[in-house]
């Protein structure tokens, strides 16, 4: 159940959960069980909102960088991350295979604010060898969604 | 100037519905839940393996009776699924859809006065494909009493000496209605019996809400005469790309690949090549379709129940088939009255033969927000009729 759970939410965390009790065809109070028990675990760890804020005409820039850096004796990949991700400006961080070593998104109000972030914070950190900064010109699809408006049903009356 | 026109297309009626579904849509702010095809877009990798058909020029002809390696997959598909095996090479054969299958199925098996037997309601072509092809058609009222199941007894009782097809339509449109082994091995009997042939169009084979479908041609004795009929369009979503196939005993699929031959050629190119795709990487897309209809299925049947109207469970297709006895209105006047009040569309079960008397069709290929708010228009209907019932 756990597995259709998720399912379902990931697509649409407002869901209600009668109806997807209903549509699972299980229990509602067993529904409630489960999620609690998901956000308790960590399984679920949040339920942010998809906005396209270029709609919402609210300037917003994001940046992602790549960084490569040098993990040092008794502090791993770990714990150079959480150097990084603590700082709230920092959305996400990745540890990646390939040609550099975290993928980092920053979200700013302004090209500036990003650019004083990584050349005062991101880049004089010890650990940090280098980092390439990518502006994020156009979001067409973010978290699975297409940021544009869904087409028109255009299915005509067929028995 | 003589009559252009042959005796027999005269005699058949074009559907009436055609009427009501011009009146849809010409409304602009109507919710529909009247279509009978998949609200979701062909999965992504199938478009693309068509997409890329085109982009290597494979634009040609294929072989008659459809690609190898598409009958191979449909092959490997048919054994995996249903415990069927036909054999790539000449019991298979690739079609504009299911519904040439039907015809031309027809047409290689009937000689003129043979006897189709058509259980209704059920979809709208196999009635004139079995005129078109000099056949009498028989119909066999479905009751709702059986869960629109067709039963040993009720097939019995139609069967005359001229009786050669039955044609076995489920899971069903417009019910919803499935047959499950113990239902098939009931009427398996009687059709060994009576030395009768299955046209079995399982078309929405995929789309079973119980453990898993029973094609009537795995049951002992009954490939031989059975021609099974499915396609890409429901399970995948492809109703636009026109593939289905037809299976079934070699003497029957050759004779009916000749009548393909003349009349078609060949099954479109690039859709074969994109359901080649379909067939190999497709398993999970179905599934994750089947578990979002079959979601869908359960919410309609809560409000069916919560609204106090009345409906048989379906365990397949995307259709509920409620009845709407109570209001004492015809289906048509039902469906009519429904889209002038309310903006919301069905289609009277009526359409479907004159069985579905007392039904309507609900379709719920349709969004979960779209389905929520025509339910909602739907309960505001039924309450106004039955207090406007209580008042007199």
């Amino acid at each position: 159940m756990r597995e259709k759970i998720l399912t379902y939410i990931e697509k649409n965390s407002k869901i209600n959960l009668a109806e997807l009790a209903i549509s699972l065809g299980v229990d509602e109070t067993a529904v409630l069980k489960e999620l609690e028990e998901m956000e308790n675990e960590h399984i679920i760890c949040g339920y942010p909102t998809l906005i396209n804020w270029d709609k919402a005409g609210i300037e917003k820039v994001t940046a992602l960088i790549e960084v490569r850096v040098t993990p040092q004796r008794g502090m791993g990949f770990d714990k150079v991350a959480e150097r990084i991700y603590n700082y709230p400006e920092v959305n996400s961080v990745y540890l990646i295979s390939g040609g550099f070593d975290f993928m980092v998104t920053i979200e700013g109000k302004t090209l500036r604010e990003v650019s004083q972030f990584v050349s005062e914070k991101l880049s004089p950190l010890d650990t940090v060898l280098s980092t390439k900064t990518n502006f994020i010109l156009k979001k067409y699809k973010d978290h699975g969604t297409v940021m544009a408006a869904p087409a028109k049903d255009e299915r005509i009356m067929m028995l | 100037m003589r009559n252009p026109l042959s005796k027999t297309i005269v005699t058949i009626e074009p559907s009436g519905i055609r009427k009501f579904f011009d009146i849809v849509s010409e409304m602009e702010d109507a919710i529909s839940l009247g279509v009978g095809e998949p609200d979701f877009d062909t999965p992504w990798h199938i478009r693309d393996e068509g997409i890329y058909s085109l982009e290597k020029g494979r634009t040609f002809y294929t072989s008659n009776a459809g690609l190898k390696e598409l009958k191979i997959e449909i092959s490997r598909f048919l054994e995996r699924r249903y415990g069927l095996s036909y054999h790539y090479d000449d019991e298979i054969l690739v079609t504009v859809g299911g519904s040439e299958a039907i015809d031309i199925a027809m047409r290689a098996m009937l000689d003129p006065g043979d006897e189709v037997l058509i259980p209704q309601p059920s979809y709208v072509s196999y009635l004139p494909c079995a005129i078109l092809a000099n056949g009498t058609p028989v119909v066999i009222e479905l009751k709702e009493e059986n869960n629109f199941r067709l039963t040993a007894e009720q097939l019995e009782a139609a069967i005359t000496p001229k009786t050669k097809i039955l044609v076995l339509p489920f899971p069903n449109n417009p019910t919803g209605a499935v047959m499950e082994e113990e239902d098939l091995k009931a009427i398996a009997e009687v059709i060994l019996r009576h030395d009768l042939f299955v046209i079995s169009d399982e078309i929405y084979s995929e789309l079973t809400y119980l453990d898993h479908h029973v094609s009537i041609a795995s049951l002992p004795e009954m490939r031989e005469r059975t021609i099974v009929i499915n396609g890409f369009s429901k399970s995948h979503a492809m109703t636009g790309w026109r593939l289905g196939y037809a299976c079934g005993p070699k003497a029957i699929v050759e004779q009916m690949l000749k009548i393909h031959q003349f009349a078609i050629m060949c099954a479109p190119t690039t859709s074969q090549y994109a359901a080649v795709e379909a067939l190999r990487n497709g398993d999970g897309d179905v599934q994750q379709m089947r578990d979002e209809y079959n979601g869908r299925r359960r919410y309609l049947m809560h409000r069916y129940r919560e609204m106090g109207l009345e409906c048989f469970e379906p365990f397949g297709a995307f259709y509920t088939f409620p009845c709407i006895r109570e209001f004492g209105m015809t289906s048509d006047e039902f469906a009519t009255e429904l889209l002038k009040k309310k903006k919301v569309a069905v289609v009277p079960g009526t359409a479907f033969g004159a069985s579905g008397e007392g039904f309507i069709r609900i379709s719920y290929a349709y969004s979960m927000e779209n389905l929520k708010l025509a339910l909602g228009r739907i309960e505001e209907f039924i309450t106004e009729l039955r207090e406007k019932a209580q008042e007199k």
